[in-house]
């Protein structure tokens, strides 16, 4: 396994995880855009953005790209996050040269009009599907709660309003202000040829004008409210929160995650013991998040509303219980074995190992190998645990309940 | 140049590849699958037993995803939390599951804690506790459940479509309802566990790194004595069909079709698997071109096969905004019946390129083999390696396809819609 990279005159960086022998070879551009790059104006914008993508560029239709990412036999996706837009896709390794040309030219969009209108009812069918869906739009609404008016608090799919008043021109004028590639880095893991690799960047995306596309990456400031929605249609209560956490780029990440686990994991944490063991609630737990410059835990509980209000009460002792007591070494280390245990299984596939080293790259500028991140794990000592504790109190939430409850 | 010696290469990766599929069969009924990764870190186990909820007795439907809840509360010598605790020390990535034949039990792991998950397995299915104590939250667990599906609609809306379209006890749900739940004791579990969870037909698949004499021993000593029991024959009764909608004040309406096709061991289910893969598998499949892309009508549409033993059927399923969902039940269908017409070679490629891919892919994950293993069992009674499957997928012909397509047109349809109104449907 080796790490390899090259910077084109333009910025555009490559780096590659090469692993010879591997079967596949998965490819990525991580382009540093997403909602929290947006104005009120073109709220939606990179998701749409991201769907256009595979609508054609100046040398394809859509049917085109389509069809050569399916002839490549790629397993090819895209997503946006609130500060990322990403393009992958995996395939065996003969078809390295192809793949690497498909994406670069989508990632030129010619962004007709009429793909444009087409695609634009996809978007509001997406925002459909989620509105119907648990918990229903609830986590845009904390994420705003928590963090209006910094920009992490906007939605990445955008409301029916602002998806149907955007226009063209607009996603044109976002694109040239984003897409620059010094703002993005091509990846890639598994059997690569790196070599050819660059020298393909070079011709395929080396002409790409490059402009500054600066972001603001403040700490966003917290504070604690509390928001009861409707949803008549469903049949249980759904409660979310969120409290600051270390950012991206903070060491404490690493035990903000162990402690996350220990709280909150799905299976085997106190907040499964004490909700969901029981058949109490459907699901009760606990994860963070982490963004450039700020970082949330967010709490979750499912169950039915009857229950809801007693159920978050014990959530929110359960939790104040950490904040004053700490938890136990052999929670730790338990949790420490767990998440070691993920790192090391999920990086037998090229395809998850990409996201992992084009995740560190564009959020912290590193490569790990997948040591390395176990190692910084298992270092995490109780202390850390409670100096993270002192920093970002669990107690100071932002709580969003949506459901068929009128009072709290 | 680099091009092919490139694409040599990994046709050498898949020769390569090991052809030995280890099996075993126990004097019980239990069989043994394992197939050696050597080059991987990982082993992955999948157990299935005899106890799939289509054994539900009737009036206490849910019975076996009690059954599997109460029996992760507490075997051998751990109780409810050492039994979790313990698999997380182990890194085992755990998971338990009921479908219509089967409870599954199993995991991912490093592959030096192989051997102490077996035990802990075989604690699971040999010495469950079953305890009274345990019983009441084991079966709230499982009511909530019920309850979260309510708000799944999609899933809810899939549910009620296997329910009409596989003949009783086959598409039952395995999460039973909340007055059947209500209604079970302690007892009915017992009795089930002990008539169900034995090893008349059991599977235990393993994949991964791991040392084939060291295996054979390790699960003969933990499963080799198990005593079986006969299994009854279930008596099947006849499909219902035709269409359903289910009224709910939603965004969007959810549409799903079922249709009847041939079951996983036909000779021709490789035709029809193909077929629907010219439909839904890829984004230039054409339900995504004609629904999505052509039109913009919606978000997700897809379709699949799924097979009984001695049935198969197609899938299909849209989720569409209310005042959309007639036309795009009009389009999805309209495509379903060109399917009669056949599929091009260029669409043939295009698939073969990408279960070709899956293929050799699937070589990088110890527990994506092991859950293809058991199901090849069940189905055909052998295991089909990667390089044989690799044939069948070279094997396939335009001409066969059609021909298969022409002979299986689409008729008696089931379908259920869930949504704010019902659509015109014929399912004749």
């Amino acid at each position: 396994m080796e790490f390899r990279r090259a910077v084109l005159p333009n910025g555009l960086e490559i780096i590659a995880e090469c692993t010879p022998g591997a079967y596949s070879a998965a490819f990525a551009f991580f382009v540093q855009t997403g909602s929290r790059d947006e104005t009120d104006d073109v709220s939606g914008v990179s998701h749409f953005l991201e769907h256009m993508a595979f609508k054609g560029t100046h040398r394809r239709s859509s049917a085109d790209v389509n069809r050569e990412l399916d002839e490549i036999g790629s397993n090819s996706n895209a997503y946006t996050s609130e500060e990322q837009t990403v393009y992958h896709a995996t395939v065996l390794p003969e078809y390295q040269q192809r793949v690497v040309e498909l994406l670069s030219d989508m990632l030129r969009p010619a962004l007709r009009e009429d793909d444009f209108n087409t695609e634009k009812k996809v978007i509001l069918e997406e925002i459909a599907k989620y509105d119907d869906q648990p918990p229903y739009g609830a986590h845009d609404k904390c994420m705003s709660a928590f963090f209006s008016p910094h920009p992490l608090g906007r939605s990445i799919l955008g409301t029916a309003a602002s998806i149907e008043a955007l226009t063209a021109d607009q996603m044109r004028a976002y694109f040239e202000a984003r897409y620059s590639p010094s703002n993005m880095v091509l990846a890639a893991a598994g059997n690569i040829d790196f070599d050819q690799l660059v020298a393909d960047a070079a011709k395929w995306c080396g002409e790409w004008p490059r402009h500054d596309a600066p972001r603001a990456t403040a700490r966003a400031g917290s504070r604690a409210s509390f928001h009861l929605l409707r949803k008549d249609s469903a049949k249980q209560q759904y409660t979310l929160e969120l409290g600051a956490f270390p950012a991206a780029a903070d060491h404490d990440r690493f035990a903000a995650r162990l402690l996350s686990t220990i709280v909150g994991d799905d299976t085997g944490s106190r907040l499964f013991w004490e909700l969901v063991d029981s058949g109490e609630a459907e699901f009760a737990g606990m994860s963070n998040y982490e963004y450039q410059g700020t970082g949330v835990f967010s709490t979750y509980l499912g169950c039915p509303p009857e229950n809801s209000r007693e159920l978050w009460s014990r959530m929110d002792a359960l939790l104040a219980d950490v904040q004053a007591n700490g938890v136990t070494d052999e929670e730790l280390q338990r949790a420490k074995a767990k998440l070691c245990a993920q790192i090391v299984l999920s990086a037998e596939r090229p395809a998850s190992r990409l996201f992992s080293v084009g995740n560190n790259w564009i959020q912290r500028r590193v490569y790990r190998t997948v040591r390395e991140p176990v190692e910084l794990y298992r270092a995490v000592t109780l202390a850390d645990l409670r100096r993270l504790l002192e920093a970002y109190p669990l107690t100071e939430r932002t709580t969003v309940t949506i459901g068929p409850l009128t009072k709290w | 140049m680099r091009v092919i010696r490139r694409a040599t290469r990994s046709y050498l990766c898949l020769r390569e590849s090991p052809v030995t599929i280890h099996t075993h069969a126990f004097a019980n009924g239990l069989t043994l699958l394992a197939e050696p990764m050597p080059w991987l870190e990982s082993a992955a186990v999948t157990l299935l037993l005899p106890a799939g909820c289509s054994r539900d007795p009737d009036h206490r439907e849910g019975l076996a995803s009690l059954a599997s809840e109460l029996a992760q509360r507490g075997s051998g010598k751990r109780d409810s939390r050492q039994f979790i605790e313990d698999l997380e020390r182990l890194g085992c990535d755990a998971s338990a599951s009921v479908a219509a034949a089967h409870t599954s039990f199993g995991g991912a792991m490093p592959a030096e804690n192989l051997g102490e998950t077996l035990e802990i397995l075989a604690d699971l299915t040999r010495r469950p506790h079953l305890s009274d104590d345990e019983f009441d939250d084991a079966r709230q667990s499982c009511i909530q459940e019920v309850l979260a599906l309510e708000d799944e609609l999609s899933t809810r809306a899939l549910h009620r479509l296997r329910f009409r379209h596989y003949p009783s006890p086959w598409g039952r749900s395995s999460l039973g309802t909340v007055p059947s739940l209500e209604a079970a004791t302690p007892d009915d579990v017992r009795e089930f566990v002990s008539q169900l969870y034995q090893p008349t037909g059991a599977i235990v698949s393993i994949a991964g790194k791991f040392d084939w004499p060291w295996l054979l021993e390790t699960v003969g000593r933990h499963w080799g004595d198990w005593k079986p029991r006969p299994l009854a024959d279930q008596p099947t009764g006849e499909p219902q069909g035709g269409y359903e909608h289910i009224a709910h004040e939603s965004s969007q309406t959810h549409i799903w079709l079922a249709y009847d096709s041939v079951p996983y061991a036909h000779p021709d289910y490789y035709e029809a698997r193909a077929a629907i893969g010219v439909m839904s598998d890829g984004m230039s499949s054409r339900l995504f071109t004609e629904v999505r892309e052509n039109r913009g009508l919606c978000y997700s549409v897809s379709a699949f096969c799924h097979s009984l033993r001695d049935r198969g059927s197609i899938f299909g399923y849209a989720g569409t905004t209310t005042e959309r969902a007639q036309e795009t039940w009009d389009v999805m269908l309209a495509e379903f019946h060109k399917l009669a017409v056949g599929v091009t070679e260029a669409e043939l490629a295009r698939l073969k390129a990408s279960l070709k891919s899956a293929l050799i892919m699937q070589q990088e994950s110890s527990a994506s083999r092991t859950g293809s293993m058991a199901s090849d069992w069940y189905h055909l009674g052998r295991v089909q390696t990667i390089e044989e499957l690799s044939r069948i997928v070279d094997g396939l012909n335009v001409d066969r396809i059609n021909r298969y397509l022409a002979a299986h047109p689409v008729r008696h349809l089931s379908v259920v819609t869930l949504g704010a109104q019902p659509l015109q449907i014929a399912t004749a």
